[in-house]
């Protein structure tokens, strides 16, 4: 995991000057860039199937993957009433891993997301206001970067114990650093800006400041940035089921099936490695729709 | 120079100050009575109220920490609940074990990606480029963990050419540089470098063409210069930002070789921290965090100060 | 709480529209073990400075000398270290006074870089709205205003209000943001390097539009800029700096006409003339200017002036009046011990 602040790149022009024709803003124009990328179109598809397949998941007439059955254990892909097999203790493969979609999905992403607005409101307010609250907060966040971030997961979850609140509060605290230190340095470069100091010289109140004028520069990169973190997240969040750290079985979710499967490397790999696969469809995606939304965004890495 | 290592050396004072706390609240973040994980439910109340005040629980808090804090500042970790042995003891061996899969994963990833970033961006044919975009992007998207259930069943459970688990053969003691050890290592390796690999084989590339769309490389091929002398200067030019890169990755290795540790039974810090969780060690989640930050904090204060020395841009005396 | 007139003038022509005395900013450079070195730039040291009203204060001087920290100091974007203010009689964030909010709806400012001072995610119609609305004015009026304001500088408000600033030049940028300083209806408007950055014969017509707007609407400028011709062109007086301090203040007829100082007689023969017969083969000023974080003892432009003698080293020259200007200069005052000063 990566961390480098985005630059803001207030010079490069979004759209060439056009001749006294109808003018666009920013984020439509972003819009229009993002209709135009193919890879991001598709991947953007994909995880729409994804999410809504395993939102409406009850509605698909699947088999009930909480249903097991001793004699059909561990059948291949391709079987019978079972597309992509049936897991150790029998259960439908095709069905968990549609309904493991979502509390994989929701693991990985409500971190994210709890961590962008708790960080992005750190990050902005220590760069807007600078100083002495700049100070506390981000040696607070030194400390938390004084550690590798899987570790912190493991050792927050492992001392929290297993569960799916717990894990979200650990993967939250993990992402909540990182995002306020790129919020903090974006912030800091925006508010370098003349147009900044012109909205302060007319009297306007902070608050209308970085309304107005810090959060329309700064929310580009932050959302690049956090969409970047998903994908991380995801596999962090099965990561830590799949070494029984947070979702507890018989639930299906895609770290834990990975876990429970192991055992079925010698008589079925294939279907031992399943999980994984979608684990790994994901988080391509959600890579390259960061990647799509960070061009789009004209945000420089 | 000097100046800048000690002020950041200096720096580093009060987040190891937040880095304790943060590890000594772990204990204390945990459901229940820390003292609940050492003893059986039905223990009777004296006996509990006994080993309180032994370990110090019914001290206040703050009281508590700064006790622990000189106990530990005195390189004593304290005692694991399941083995009995010397927290510091058990960590020790076990770091020595992640440290060497580290080395091995760094060095395997960080050339490669040097050289795949390198070639990426030097490259006329776009194919090249897509290539090598394509492995960095897998590299960051993989679940490492499954990466390595994917090899064992690949190379030992339908291959049987490399053995699926542990530090070497089954009498080993301890880790040797032989064959029969290296063999073990081969794919913890690989496992472990697919996201440094990724990321640095992205910035890499990403900063190798930012450097040759500069000036002065025109300047110096207008000047004649051979292409393998100009590549001395890009590389140069391009080295500070990766290394910065690859520091916070080689850190992040130690830290992400708990997953791959545990698919591989390999016996390192992941590997006893894991162990340490489902025992409910306390002693040993606390001491390994511990030492892994301590070593991580260290780390990044090396990279920082190398990149110094590297990157004459960055005054910081 | 107000609907944005103009302020009245209180104190009648004779008083002052803007008194600033003792202004003093330094700025702490990092460094050291614990990241602070003790050392200090002098961005700005002891600066007074008087504005009467409907003039045009010129203030030149090389870059680096402290023209932008006074700018910003003003209209108080920075924190002077000392130094109080008076605007029209009224001091400046003090307790009998007017609040620093105040100072600001009747002090403005132009920035330079006609693109950084533009949120490039607003429209420009956005943009002028934005600090009417701050100060409470409804949507329609602020609408009304933005047209006025775009019209005043002469942009067509249908066609340009709706735009972003990276489809107009650097012009047109620029006459936005004269027009974003016009929007609270001040009395002071401080240009900082306002033109400099535009082509030549656009230049000349925003300054010609600020000479228009001026009598318009009866504004004050405090004009910064390197260019001693423009300033030559707008200004009443002049004001010298050198390294943070005034060197020279004076009526632009006797700074132009007369320089005192050797530092202001340099700047103006260095300047470039059109007229073979005008140019000068004395030899330009030496060297850049000193590092400002440590400035030569006793007069600071010693270091390059070809008139150093010891005195200038041991004490430092007051700004002492001429008669048709203000100097600091050992060779202006009687008896300062260099063997140049001016007999009694």
């Amino acid at each position: 995991m990566a961390i480098q602040s985005p630059t803001v790149d207030i010079a490069a022009p979004l759209v060439r000057p056009t001749v006294a024709s109808a003018s666009r803003g920013y984020w439509p124009s972003v819009g229009r860039r993002l209709r135009r990328d193919p890879v991001t179109l598709v991947c953007a598809g994909v995880l729409l199937l994804i999410v809504l397949s395993s939102i409406a998941a009850p509605l698909l007439g699947l088999a009930d993957p909480y249903k097991t059955s001793m004699i059909r254990r561990l059948y291949p892909l391709g079987s019978p009433n079972h597309l992509l097999g049936t897991d150790e203790l029998g259960r439908d493969m095709f069905a968990r891993l549609i309904y493991g979609g979502r509390l994989s999905l929701f693991m990985g992403v409500t971190p994210v997301v709890c961590a962008l607005l708790i960080g992005g409101i750190l990050g902005i307010t220590a760069g807007f206001v600078g100083g002495k609250i700049n100070m506390a907060i981000m040696r607070v966040m030194d400390v938390f970067y004084a550690f590798p971030s899987v570790l912190l997961a493991i050792s927050l979850s492992g001392a929290l114990g297993a569960g799916t609140e717990n894990t979200l509060l650990s993967l939250t605290l993990v992402f909540i650093p990182p995002i306020c230190r790129v919020s903090e340095s974006v912030t800091t470069q925006v508010r370098g800006f003349d147009f900044v100091d012109a909205a302060r010289a007319s009297g306007a109140s902070a608050l209308t400041i970085v309304r107005v004028h810090v959060l329309g520069n700064v929310l580009g990169p932050i959302l690049v940035y956090a969409t970047s973190l998903i994908s991380v997240a995801i596999i962090l969040a099965a990561g830590l089921s799949f070494l029984g750290l947070g979702v507890k079985p018989p639930e299906p979710e895609w770290g834990l099936m990975l876990n429970t499967l192991r055992q079925a490397i010698y008589v079925n790999p294939v279907l031992a490695a399943l999980p994984g696969v979608m684990i790994f469809i994901t988080s391509i995606c959600f890579n390259l729709m960061s990647d799509g939304l960070r061009a789009a965004m004209d945000v420089k890495a | 120079m000097l100046l800048y290592a000690l002020r950041r050396l200096l720096y580093l004072v009060p987040v190891a100050f937040g880095v304790s706390l943060l590890v000594f609240a772990l204990v204390h973040l945990a459901p229940g009575d820390p003292i609940s994980a050492i003893v059986p439910p039905d223990a009777p109340k004296e006996v509990v109220d006994k080993l309180k005040e032994y370990y110090g629980f019914d001290k206040p808090l703050p009281v508590q920490y700064f006790r622990w804090l000189a106990v530990t500042l005195t390189g004593d970790l304290g005692t694991s609940i399941g083995t009995g042995r010397p927290v510091a003891a058990e960590v020790a061996s076990a770091f020595g074990n992640t440290i060497i899969l580290a080395i091995a994963a760094t060095l395997f990833a960080f050339s490669l990606a040097v050289f795949l970033g390198t070639s990426a961006a030097y490259a006329k044919s776009r194919i090249v480029d897509r290539l090598v975009t394509m492995i960095s992007l897998m590299g960051v998207s993989v679940p490492h963990f499954w990466l390595a259930i994917v090899l064992v069943i690949v190379f030992s459970v339908e291959m049987g050419v490399l053995p699926p688990m542990g530090l070497g053969p089954e009498n080993s003691t301890g880790w040797r540089l032989d064959w029969p050890h290296l063999k073990h290592m081969i794919l913890p390796t690989i496992a472990l470098s697919v996201i440094p690999l990724g990321v640095v084989t992205r910035t890499v590339r990403s900063t190798v063409k930012e450097t040759l769309s500069m000036e002065f490389v025109t300047a110096l091929q207008a000047k004649g210069m051979r292409d393998d002398q100009i590549l001395r200067h890009v590389l140069k030019n391009a080295a500070p930002t990766c290394l910065a890169v690859m520091g916070l990755q080689a850190g992040n290795l130690i830290g992400g070789s708990i997953l791959i540790e545990t698919v591989f039974a390999w016996p390192g810090t992941g590997f006893l921290l894991n162990s340490a969780i489902f025992r409910r060690d306390l002693p040993i989640l606390q001491g390994t965090t511990l030492v892994l930050a301590g070593f991580f904090m260290l780390l990044n204060l090396t990279v920082d100060v190398i990149q110094t020395m590297v990157d004459p841009r960055i005054k910081r005396g | 709480m107000e609907s944005l007139v103009p302020v009245e003038d209180r104190g009648g022509p004779a008083q002052p529209l803007l008194l600033a005395s003792g202004l003093r900013k330094h700025f702490p450079v990092p460094g050291g073990l614990l990241g602070r070195s003790g050392k200090v730039v002098r961005a700005v040291d002891d600066l007074s400075l008087s504005v009467a009203k409907g003039e045009t204060l010129g203030v030149v001087g090389e870059s680096g000398c402290g023209k932008s920290t006074v700018a910003r100091l003003l209209i108080r974007l920075i924190k002077p270290d000392r130094g109080t203010m008076v605007l029209d009689g009224d001091p400046v964030d003090e307790p009998h006074g007017i609040t620093v909010n105040e100072l600001r709806r009747q002090v403005q400012m132009v920035f330079q870089d006609s693109y950084a001072s533009l949120n490039p995610r607003l429209t420009i119609g956005e943009t002028l709205a934005f600090a009417p609305k701050a100060h409470g004015l409804p949507a329609a009026e602020a609408r009304a205003r933005v047209r006025d304001l775009l019209d005043k500088v002469g942009l067509d408000p249908t066609n340009y209000a709706e735009r972003y600033p990276h489809e107009l030049s650097g012009g047109q940028r620029q006459r936005v943001n004269i027009a974003r300083a016009l929007a609270l209806r001040p009395r002071l408007v401080i240009l900082d390097e306002a033109v400099s950055a535009l082509d030549k014969s656009v230049e000349a017509q925003v300054l010609n539009m600020l000479v228009d707007l001026k009598t318009e609407l009866g504004l004050t400028y405090i004009f910064i800029s390197h260019d001693l011709n423009v300033v030559q062109y707008l200004s009443d007086r002049v004001l010298v700096m050198y390294l943070g301090k005034i060197v020279e203040l004076g009526s632009v007829e006797a700074i132009y006409g007369d320089p005192q100082h050797p530092y202001t007689r340099a700047l103006l023969s260095a300047r470039p003339s059109m007229d073979p017969r005008r140019r000068t083969k004395e030899a330009p000023i030496q060297g850049d200017p000193p590092n400002p974080i440590d400035p030569p003892s006793g007069c600071r432009f010693r270091t390059r002036c070809p008139f150093a003698e010891d005195v200038c080293a041991r004490a430092e020259p007051p700004l002492a009046d001429t008669g048709a200007q203000a100097v600091a200069c050992h060779m202006r005052i009687a008896g300062s011990g260099h063997s140049k000063a001016v007999a009694t």
